[in-house]
C-alpha cells in the first residue's frame, strides 16, 4: 500500500470540501462553523470565529453585503442563509472579543500606500504577521467615506483604526500616496503595497500586476488595478489580503503564486443531499437588525453542509466515527507500522464487502476495494490476526470435505449440460431444498443435470486469501472440467460473483432466472402477508438476476414490496466480507437495522440473508420456502440452525443424496463421531455463543479417553478437561454418565498454548 | 521471567482425576504469536496438568490475544 494511491484514495472522499458559503466568500469566512454557534446562541464564540477571517470585524461585519448567500446551497431549499446579516448581530451582541497579538517583530518594514479597504486590510494582516507597517495616506479615515455606512457609525470605524495603531501601524497623515512616493518607499521600506484606490497600476505607470499574486514589474511593489465599480467591499477587503499574502511570501523568498487556487471564490467539491429538505423561507431583516430569537431562527436554517451520503447508509462506516477520509489515512498508517499497534485491523475486517457506498458516493468511493486491498496487504506481510476469519475459513474447509462434497452427473447419465451449484450455505441451513430444487432441475431441464456441491472459494476471497482462493479456484475449475463444462446454475448470488472470478469462461447463470423459465410445475405456496424484498448485496451489480428475481415473484403471484434501499442500493445483512465472524456485535446490529428497514416479513433468495435476519429477531422466508414449500406451517419462522447442526446439515445431505439418488454410500465419517455427547441448555447456548462445534467437543472428549488426562471437581463430580485439534484450545466440563456417554456442562476456549510448569 | 498473578479464586476443589491430588498455584508458560508469558496457574503438583478458568480464558487472556494479533 505506498503513499501515492493514499493520496488518491485521500482525495477521492469530498466529505473535508468546505461548504459552500465558504467557499464563496472572497476571505472564506466559515459560514458552517459560524451558524452553528448562533444557531446554539452562543454569540460570543460565533464572534471568535469572525474574528478569525475578518479583518477590524467591527466593522467588516457590519458592511458586508453578503455575496455568499445567492452561494449557499439553502438558496435552492427556501433562500440562502444571510450570513452578512447574521454577521451584523453577532458584532452588535458579542460581549468579547478575542484579543489580536500580533507576531513578534520580524524586522522587516512594509510600505502601504492609501488608507482604503485594501490598504487597511493589507495593514492589518501584515502586522498581525510580525511585519513593522508605515501607511501613508492624506487622512487615515479615508475609507469610512467610501463604505456602506447604513450600519456603521464613525465611532466603530475609529476604534478598529485605534486597534491598528495598537497593533503597531504607524500612520503618516502627511503624504500624498504617488509613483513617487512609491519608488522613494522602495528603497526605504522592504516591500511596498499601494491600495488601489490610491494609487492603482495605471498611477504607478505600470502594467497590469499579476492577478493571483499583485506582483508587478518592480521588485517588493504589489499593486491592484482599479476595481469595478460596485465592487463588494469584502471584495476589496480581498485584495488588501491577497497583497499581505504576496508581500509574506516575497519577504521569505517563498514561491508567490504556488497553491493560490482556491484563494478567488471558488466552486467547492463538497456535495449535500438535499433531496429530503424541506424548503424553509427566511424573515425577512428588521430594519434594526435581528433579535435574539430571529437570530437563531435564520441561522438554524443552515444545513450543516457536509456528504456523510456513505456513513449514513452504511453502520459499518458509522460505527468507527469517521469517514473514508478519514479511514483511508487510518489504513494506510495500520500499513506502514513495523513495530507497534495496528490498530484499525478491526476497522479493515468489519467492511461487509457490499459496495453500497461506492453506489452512494458522488464520487464512487469504494471503501469495499479500500478495504479488500489492506486485508490482501495484512495476509501478505503476515499481520493478519489469525482469530478474524479462522472460523469462517475453517468452515469453508468443511464444505469442501470429501464428507460433504458431490461432483457427479445426473444419475444414470454420463453427461451434463447443466450443473447445480447450491453453494455451501444453502445446504447448511436448509439441506432439503436443495435436494427439492436439485430433483426439479433434473426433471426440467434435458442434457443432464450434474451436482457440484461445494463452497464457490468467497470465504477466501474475502478474508484477503489470495493464494488460497487461486487454490480453490483451481479445484473448482477442475471439478466443472471433469462434468464436461457444464452450464452452472448458482442458486446464491456470492456464488455466482466467485464463479465468475474462478471458472471466468464457465457460462453461470442464477437458479432463479433458470426456475423463471421452466416454472409450469412449480407449486408455490403463497405466503399470508406481503412479504418485502431482501435483495443480497452480492446481487447489487447483477441486473439480470436482480430482474429475473422480480419477475419470478410476479409471475408467481408472490406480493412484495421493496424497502426503501433496495436492487442497486440494497443493504447487505451483516454477512458480507465475513463480518459476522470479525466482528459479531456489529454484524448483530447491522441485521437488527436491516431488519427493522423490511416492512412485514422479509423474504430474500440468500440462505445467509435469511439466516442473519432470522437470529436477528426478523421473520424472513427464503424465496425456496415458497417455491419449493417444505410443509412447514410458518417457514417464516424456520429455526436457524446452530453451527454445529449447519455441519451435520451439509454431510447429511451428502449421505442423503448419495444414497437415494445414486446409491452409493457417503465417505466414512471420522471415528470421533461414534462418541455419543449430550449438553445442558446451557452447554449449547454456551457453544453457540462461543462457535465451539459438537465436533470440537467429540475430539476433546477423545483425546482424554487416551490420555486419561482430567481433573475432577471434588464438589460436583464434574470433570474438566482440554485439547487443542489445532489452534485453539478447548475446555470442557461434563459428567461422565456412563462408558461412552457424556453431558456437557460448561465450554469455553483460548488461542494461547499451554507450554506446561516454568522452569 | 517474573511469574504473573491473574487468579485469586481458591481451586483447591479441583483434584487431578489420575494422581488424585489437589491443584496447587504453580508458574505455568503460556505462549501465543511467538510471546510468551509465565503464569501463576493451578496445577496439578504432581503430573502438572493446568487449569485454564472460564473467566480467565474469555477475560484477560482474551484481551492479551487481541492485542497480540494487532501486534
Ligand atoms: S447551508 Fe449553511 S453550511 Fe451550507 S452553504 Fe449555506 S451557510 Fe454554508
Ligand atoms: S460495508 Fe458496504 S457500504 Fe459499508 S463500507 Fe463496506 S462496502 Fe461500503
Ligand atoms: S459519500 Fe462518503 S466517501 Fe463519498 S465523499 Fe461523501 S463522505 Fe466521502
Ligand atoms: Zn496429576
Amino acid at each position: 500500500m505506498e503513499q501515492d494511491s493514499l493520496h488518491e484514495w485521500e482525495s477521492k472522499c469530498i466529505q473535508e470540501e468546505p461548504p459552500r458559503c465558504k467557499a464563496a466568500c472572497p476571505i472564506h469566512v466559515d459560514g458552517r462553523e459560524f451558524s452553528k454557534l448562533m444557531a446554539a446562541g452562543q454569540t460570543d464564540k460565533a464572534w471568535a470565529v469572525l474574528c478569525r477571517t475578518l479583518p477590524f470585524p467591527t466593522v467588516t461585519a457590519r458592511i458586508c453585503d453578503g455575496p455568499c448567500i445567492k452561494s449557499c446551497l439553502r438558496e435552492e431549499v427556501g433562500g440562502g442563509i444571510k450570513l452578512n446579516s447574521l454577521e451584523r448581530y453577532c458584532a452588535e451582541n458579542t460581549k468579547r472579543t478575542p484579543p489580536f497579538r500580533p507576531l513578534p517583530a520580524r524586522g522587516k518594514t512594509v510600505a502601504i500606500l492609501g488608507a482604503f479597504l485594501p490598504g487597511l486590510t493589507a495593514a492589518w494582516d501584515l502586522a498581525k504577521k510580525g511585519f513593522t507597517v508605515t501607511v501613508f495616506t492624506n487622512d487615515s479615515a479615508e475609507a469610512f467615506a467610501t463604505i456602506p455606512q447604513e450600519f456603521l457609525s464613525v465611532d466603530i470605524f475609529k476604534q478598529e483604526l485605534a486597534t491598528l495603531k495598537k497593533m503597531g501601524v504607524s500612520f503618516d497623515e502627511n503624504s500624498s500616496p504617488s509613483l513617487e512616493l512609491a519608488t522613494k518607499s522602495l528603497e526605504d521600506f522592504d516591500a511596498v503595497f499601494a491600495d488601489p484606490f490610491a494609487c492603482d497600476a495605471k498611477a504607478l505607470k505600470i502594467s497590469p500586476p499579476s492577478i493571483t499574486t499583485l506582483k508587478t514589474e518592480k521588485d517588493g511593489l504589489f499593486a491592484a488595478s482599479m476595481p469595478e465599480k460596485n465592487t463588494s467591499p469584502i471584495a476589496l477587503i480581498a485584495i488588501g489580503r491577497k497583497g499581505a499574502l504576496s508581500i509574506e511570501r516575497f519577504m521569505q523568498s517563498a514561491s508567490l503564486s504556488a497553491g493560490r487556487e482556491r484563494e478567488e471564490p471558488f466552486e467547492t467539491k463538497l456535495y449535500t443531499n438535499i433531496s429530503k429538505v424541506e424548503p424553509v423561507t427566511p424573515s425577512a431583516v428588521p430594519a434594526d437588525g435581528y433579535d435574539v430569537e430571529s437570530a437563531r431562527e435564520e441561522a438554524s436554517r443552515c444545513l450543516q453542509c457536509e456528504c456523510m451520503e456513505c456513513v449514513k447508509n452504511c453502520a459499518y462506516l458509522e460505527e468507527f466515527k469517521g469517514y473514508p477520509k478519514v479511514y483511508a489515512r487510518q489504513i494506510y498508517n495500520n500499513a506502514s507500522i513495523v513495530m507497534g499497534t495496528r490498530r484499525a485491523n478491526n476497522l479493515i475486517n468489519s467492511c461487509m464487502l457490499c459496495d453500497l457506498c461506492n453506489e452512494i458516493c458522488p464520487e464512487n468511493f469504494s471503501m469495499k476495494n479500500l478495504c479488500i486491498e489492506a486485508r490482501q496487504d495484512l495476509v501478505k506481510k503476515g499481520h493478519m490476526p489469525p482469530s478474524a476469519h479462522e472460523f469462517a475459513l475453517r468452515d469453508m474447509e468443511h464444505a469442501d470435505r470429501d464428507t460433504c462434497t458431490i461432483n457427479k452427473h445426473q444419475s444414470g447419465t454420463s453427461e451434463s449440460e447443466w450443473a447445480f451449484f447450491p453453494g455451501c450455505q444453502l445446504p447448511a441451513s436448509d439441506p432439503s431444498a436443495v435436494d427439492r430444487v436439485y430433483k426439479y432441475l433434473c426433471d426440467s431441464l434435458t442434457g443432464g443435470t450434474g451436482l457440484m456441491l461445494r463452497c464457490c472459494g468467497a470465504p477466501a476471497d474475502w478474508s484477503g486469501r489470495i493464494e488460497l482462493f487461486d487454490t480453490k479456484s483451481e479445484s473448482i475449475r477442475a471439478d466443472w472440467e471433469s462434468l464436461g463444462r457444464p452450464k452452472v446454475i448458482a442458486a446464491c448470488p456470492s456464488c455466482m460473483e466467485s464463479l465468475h472470478k474462478a471458472i471466468p469462461e464457465a457460462e453461470v447463470t442464477s437458479l432463479w432466472s433458470i426456475l423463471c423459465e421452466h416454472k409450469e410445475n412449480l407449486n408455490p405456496v403463497l405466503p399470508e402477508t406481503i412479504s418485502s424484498l431482501q435483495d443480497p448485496c452480492t446481487a447489487r451489480h447483477n441486473d439480470k438476476l436482480l430482474a429475473d428475481v422480480r419477475l419470478l415473484l410476479s409471475d408467481l403471484s408472490i406480493e412484495f414490496t421493496e424497502p426503501e434501499l433496495s436492487g442497486l442500493h440494497t443493504e447487505c445483512c451483516g454477512f458480507g466480507g465475513l463480518l459476522s465472524g470479525a466482528n459479531e456485535p456489529l454484524s448483530k446490529k447491522v441485521a437488527e437495522k436491516r431488519g427493522s428497514k423490511l416492512d412485514g416479513d422479509g423474504i430474500t433468495y440468500c440462505a445467509m440473508c435469511r439466516d442473519l435476519l432470522a437470529k436477528s429477531g426478523k421473520r424472513c422466508l427464503h424465496l425456496l420456502d415458497v417455491i419449493f414449500p417444505s410443509g412447514n406451517s410458518d417457514p417464516a419462522a424456520r429455526a436457524v440452525p446452530q453451527y454445529s447442526e449447519r455441519r451435520e446439515n451439509r454431510v447429511r445431505l451428502k449421505e442423503q443424496m448419495l444414497d437415494v439418488i445414486w446409491r452409493t454410500p457417503s465417505a466414512p465419517r471420522p471415528d470421533y463421531e461414534s462418541i455419543s455427547v449430550s449438553f445442558t441448555s446451557k452447554a449449547k447456548e454456551l457453544m453457540e455463543e462461543r462457535r465451539i462445534l459438537h465436533s470440537d467437543i467429540q475430539k476433546t472428549i477423545q483425546a482424554v479417553q487416551k490420555s486419561g488426562q482430567a481433573l475432577e471437581s471434588t464438589e460436583t463430580g464434574h470433570k474438566l478437561t482440554y485439547y487443542r485439534p489445532v489452534t485453539v484450545t478447548y475446555w470442557i466440563e461434563y459428567e461422565e454418565q456412563d462408558a461412552n456417554n457424556y453431558l456437557i456442562h460448561r465450554v469455553w476456549s483460548h488461542r494461547m498454548r499451554i507450554l506446561g510448569a516454568s522452569k | 521471567m517474573s511469574t504473573l498473578k491473574v487468579i485469586d479464586e481458591d481451586y483447591s476443589s479441583w483434584k487431578c482425576s489420575a494422581c488424585g491430588k489437589a491443584l496447587t498455584p504453580t508458574p505455568i508458560e503460556l505462549e501465543y504469536l511467538e510471546s510468551k508469558f509465565t503464569v501463576e496457574l493451578p496445577a496439578c503438583p504432581e503430573c502438572g496438568l493446568v487449569l485454564i478458568p472460564e473467566d480467565l480464558a474469555l477475560g484477560k487472556m482474551a484481551e492479551v490475544e487481541s492485542l497480540l494479533e494487532d501486534k
